[in-house]
């Protein structure tokens, strides 16, 4: 199968699962810019996507999106180090174009995973698996499940987990500015002249993405209860 | 004229492509700076040959910045640090009086280093002929004119064609990755009417002899365009990358 057995293959699972990963991003981050509007609306939206058979076939398919993604980037990155060779360079100097974040890939998604997993803990397990551990039949406190705004309260009332969260965002940012271009240039959606576009629409798409996210937490750390 | 300067040069040794490299010093003494940086490499060796010591090794050919042989990791920069040009095509007024010149092989599991600064490039070779021609006689220059091509691809396919082979993308990048040079190669004749026709074999086959000799994958970091001393750009790149996942979505 080409999508294993050959380099371009495999960095086009990569571009696929990324780019459908950069869309879920922007499904959430504007669902959250509700919150800040209206708590109601926002809750209505945390019932809708709930324990519903549509809901979870989603966040199965969601988390093999992620499981792949990480799989291949292990994978590959264990290629691309063996390619290197053993010896290393004395002196190594980046070149001005290259961007950090384009040598960064891996750092960067691993601390975007450690702060899924804080994500998860902080949100998921508190919402979505109670609900599942309910409807299997496991007595578990269901009263606050679809209340999201309590859930973002908590969290973001501390204000360790804020700064942690705005680490995260930030570390996304970095993935995704190069990400986004680099996706389409490995799906061979490129040229001389797109490469500077896609460049640009992918640092604002980036920028506009990742300020959503950090407007909530800002907005609920800095007024939370009172507002 | 330029000043001399005096500098103290650091390169790698090795003595086959089994054993362990190590670097050596040398303290380097006036030396012009009109002087190129093969002269000098040829002024230390002339100096070890006449102290009964083992010269070092190199590649070079033409030494006028086509044939692609010089390879020289020099300062953290394959070819140096100056942009578009080989290692023959530095001089030595680039550096400054007391320098520390760090002088190292192409370093990639694809190039293997034959003795100090020689690495093997044969891979190259081989994806080359995995693929890199047109199969049928073409005949000779055509009449200007008789086969129509647009003055863009012919300008795109002749920036493609500049690729001299040296390897300074796969010594520039940190996975260890020949998608410059191959798509290079896939792109000077995929653009233009005599090679499109085997462009779909031709991607196919090169991309996987590259995967086979155990070049890495492409994570898109631009450092093998900055250090082209062609200037080739990774535009080739996703050229490479439409002809490959068009082929293989046909099949």
């Amino acid at each position: 199968m080409w999508l294993c057995n050959s380099s371009i293959g495999r960095k086009v699972v990569m571009s696929v699962t990324g780019v459908a990963l950069i869309l879920f991003l922007t499904f959430h981050m504007a669902m959250n810019l509700v919150a800040i509007f209206s708590g109601e609306a926002y809750n209505m939206i945390c019932e809708f996507l709930g324990a519903n058979w549509y809901a979870l076939v989603a966040t199965v398919g969601l988390g093999a999106l992620v499981v792949i993604h990480i799989v291949y980037a292990f994978w590959l990155t264990m290629q691309n180090r063996a390619a290197r060779g053993t010896e290393r360079y004395a002196v190594n100097e980046k070149p001005k174009n290259v961007e950090w974040a384009s040598q960064n890939m891996l750092a960067l998604g691993i601390v975007i995973l450690l702060g899924l997993g804080l994500h998860l803990f902080n949100f998921w397990a508190k919402m979505q698996l109670p609900e599942v551990l309910h409807m299997l039949g496991i007595n578990v406190d269901t009263t606050y499940v679809a209340d999201g705004v309590y859930h973002i309260q908590n969290t973001f009332g501390c204000p360790v987990y804020s700064v942690l969260y705005i680490v995260w965002l930030a570390a996304l940012w970095f993935h995704l500015t190069h990400g986004f271009w680099s996706a389409l240039q490995t799906l061979g959606w490129n040229n001389k002249i797109w490469f500077e576009r896609w460049k640009m629409i992918g640092n604002i798409y980036s920028t506009l993405v990742v300020l959503g996210f950090v407007a909530v937490v800002v907005y609920y750390a800095l007024c939370g209860s009172y507002c | 004229m330029d000043k001399n300067i005096s500098f103290t040069l650091k390169v790698w040794r090795q003595r086959g492509p089994k054993e362990k490299g190590h670097f050596d010093s040398f303290q380097m003494k006036d030396i012009p700076g009109d002087t190129s940086f093969l002269e000098m490499m040829d002024i230390l060796n002339e100096q070890l040959v006449e102290e009964g010591k083992e010269p070092i090794v190199f590649d070079h050919d033409c030494r006028e910045g086509i044939c692609g042989m010089c390879s020289m990791y020099i300062n953290g920069h394959p070819h140096g640090p100056a942009t578009a040009v080989t290692t023959c095509q530095i001089y030595m007024r680039r550096f400054n009086d007391g320098d520390t010149i760090t002088v190292e092989p192409w370093r990639s599991a694809g190039f293997p280093v034959i003795r100090d600064l020689m690495v093997d490039r044969g891979a190259y070779d081989k994806i080359m002929q995995a693929g890199g021609y047109v199969s049928i006689n073409t005949g000779g220059i055509p009449d200007a004119n008789a086969i129509p091509i647009a003055k863009k691809d012919a300008d795109e396919a002749m920036d493609a064609a500049a690729c001299i082979g040296c390897g300074a993308c796969v010594a520039a990048c940190k996975n260890g990755s020949a998608m410059l040079f191959v798509s290079a190669k896939v792109s000077q004749l995929a653009i233009l009417p005599q090679g499109k026709v085997e462009a779909a074999r031709r991607a196919k086959a090169m991309l996987s002899k590259m995967d086979e000799l155990g070049f890495g994958n492409c994570t898109n970091t631009r450092a093998c365009e900055a250090e082209c001393p062609k200037c080739v750009s990774i535009s080739n790149i996703a050229r490479l990358n439409r002809e490959f996942i068009s082929a293989k979505l046909k099949d």
